[in-house]
């Protein structure tokens, strides 16, 4: 029926159900339009903070962001001076984290494997199960405090060094690994666990070769949005490791700055009383080297994002 | 070559629930022997028994014997890994391994044992295992490309050529077709009957044709009603099966008067 041509004189049935058909339900009209605007409005909310962070930490922090900047530490500088970088707050952070992921990644690893391939109901693994949950709420100075107290029992109070960092920060890492890698296993298809089993491999190769090897992709978004996670923790580092302007390679001795330290510290400690003669003398230095460290945290993670999407995408089982 | 199952008073737990009770029957290598029966009557559960798939589920558990050429596979001294590498097993759904490529989904069984294999012994197993599942010439030239992107009947297939691949005495199928249109069942039946002349192929279905088509021997297998245990009504050639069952629930269930 064309629509175009003038309305014909249509039979009587035809009719009524042309005008069932055309319901002009204007309540249900009404009612989508603004569930629309509202929706959208939600979306526009949630990505403005975003959009506006991202902005004001890129142009705040790319005027100081430069090789001096990222390779140099704070030793020595002082006052107003235009110097200083954060080689040393890098340093730390990246091994502080990384040991946190070395001790994290096996133990929250092997702790959702035992809840998927072994647990099964069993008592252990719903007690496990509510540990992880109640852990995923501690708050990170509380971890920080743990850690603290731990090695103060072992070593003698006052102890600080890059390594309690690292298992201050393991505490709040590895409950969020064991759920996202708890999730990922879990959608590993239970065909492919007995397609394997009846193969006749044994039950730790079906785990390691089929389970693992299916889900690895999905495991490894988990660690990196772990890692991303306690990147940016500042009070229990402030706690554990504490603060140095100078380099410290060593993560067993001495103190280490951090990024979010970094960033706290230089903050905190505002303008600098500039005298009217002094020409070199910067007043808003500190808050300078702020922006710039959090930049440059900013691209870590982002860099980490990148490389956990790809190890996604070449793992990722393929269709053709 | 090919042996033969002797099942003796076989009763088959899930936790307390008894699943399927006093099984008895005796299955004929170099034959298809294939269970009907109406569903949750114990069938796959009582396949998945023959090769000791069924303790996989957690509280699972068996009683009886189940006899490989005389050997107890539930004896105290037997390793069920060992027993999957000789009573193969195709199930319902095709599942090849999405990760691996065609020619590594039918070396999985050697690979995933961390079996070390020369290239040239691989090939060779890939292509008499793929010819043995009667696929080799669709997929060899593209042997490198992923198992999940066949189509279902060639899934299946390929779900074949990697069973016999660790060279099996026993092929236990469990509805391999009920996923499959009617050319690739075709297909699969084509291939059940060539294997038979080198394996003991034990099928479950759900398509009496089939049964009717492809097996020597048939089992009928019934339930009382929920919660009670499934049990073996009847085994019997095929033929006689299909014509002048013993039991009445059988002459019902395969006339189509219930079921």
């Amino acid at each position: 029926m064309t629509t175009t041509t003038a309305p014909k004189p249509a039979p009587e049935g035809s009719a009524s159900l042309r005008e069932l058909l055309q319901t002009n339900d204007a309540k249900r009209r009404r009612t989508d339009v603004t569930m629309r605007v509202l929706i959208t409005a939600a979306f526009v909310l949630a990505m403005l903070p975003l959009l506006s962070l991202t902005y004001t930490v890129v142009s705040q922090g790319i005027g100081r962001l430069d090789g001096y900047f990222l390779m140099n530490s704070m030793r020595g500088v002082f006052g107003g001076m235009d110097a200083g970088g954060i080689y040393h707050a890098i340093v730390g952070t990246l091994q502080i984290t990384l040991f946190a992921a070395l001790i994290s990644v096996p133990i929250g690893l092997l702790t959702a494997i035992y809840l998927v391939e072994y647990g099964g109901g069993k008592p252990l693994a719903k007690t496990v199960t509510f540990l992880v949950d109640v852990m995923t709420g501690i708050p990170s100075i509380v971890a920080g405090l743990f850690a603290y107290a731990l090695f103060a029992l072992l070593l003698g109070p006052g102890a600080k060094f890059g390594f309690i960092g690292s298992v201050a920060l393991s505490v709040l890492m590895i409950p969020v690994v064991i759920r996202s890698s708890e999730e990922m296993l879990r959608l590993v298809p239970n065909e492919l666990r007995e397609a394997s089993l009846a193969l006749g491999v044994p039950r730790w190769l079906t785990i390691l070769k089929v389970v693992l090897r299916t889900s690895v992709a999905g495991l490894t978004t988990g660690v990196m949005l772990a890692i991303a996670r306690v990147i940016g923790e500042t009070a229990p580092l402030l706690l554990t490791v504490g603060v140095i302007d100078s380099i410290n390679f060593n993560l067993f001795e001495g103190r280490m700055m951090t990024l979010p330290v970094y960033v706290y510290r230089q903050y905190a400690q505002g303008l600098v009383p500039c005298s009217a003669d002094d020409a070199a003398c910067i007043p808003d230095i500190n808050i300078q080297r702020a922006w710039a460290a959090a930049l440059t945290l900013f691209l870590i993670v982002m860099l980490l994002n990148l490389i956990g999407r790809l190890v996604t995408r070449w793992f990722a089982p393929k269709i053709r | 070559m090919a042996q033969r199952i002797d099942v003796k008073d076989l009763n088959i737990f899930y936790g307390s629930f008894k699943a399927v009770a006093d099984v008895n029957m005796t299955i004929e290598p170099r034959s298809v022997t294939a269970f009907i029966g109406p569903s949750g009557c114990g069938k796959s559960t009582f396949l998945r028994t023959l090769n000791r798939m069924h303790e996989v589920i957690p509280g699972a558990r068996v009683e009886g014997t189940v006899a490989v050429e005389g050997v107890d596979l539930y004896g105290s001294e037997i390793d069920p890994v060992a027993v999957r590498r000789q009573v193969g097993m195709v199930f319902q759904r095709p599942n090849p391994f999405p990760t691996m490529s065609i020619a590594e989904n039918v070396l999985a069984g050697i690979r995933l044992n961390n079996r070390k294999m020369s290239k040239s012994e691989g090939q060779d197993l890939v292509e008499q295992s793929l010819r043995g599942a009667n696929l080799w010439n669709e997929v060899k030239d593209r042997l490198d490309r992923p198992g999940s992107g066949l189509s279902g009947g060639q899934q299946q297939r390929l779900c074949i050529a990697r069973a016999i691949a660790v060279k099996p005495q026993v092929l236990l199928m469990d509805e391999p077709c009920s996923a499959l249109d009617p050319i690739s069942t075709l297909a699969i039946e084509d291939l059940i009957a060539e294997l038979k002349s080198q394996y003991t192929i034990v099928i479950v279905t759900h398509n009496m044709q089939q049964a009717a088509r492809v097996s020597e021997k048939t089992a009928f297998f019934n339930i009382a009603g929920t919660g009670q245990p499934g049990r073996l009504i009847e085994i019997d050639d095929t033929a006689t099966m299909f014509s002048s069952p013993k039991e009445q629930a059988t002459e019902d269930y395969i006339s189509g008067r219930f079921g």
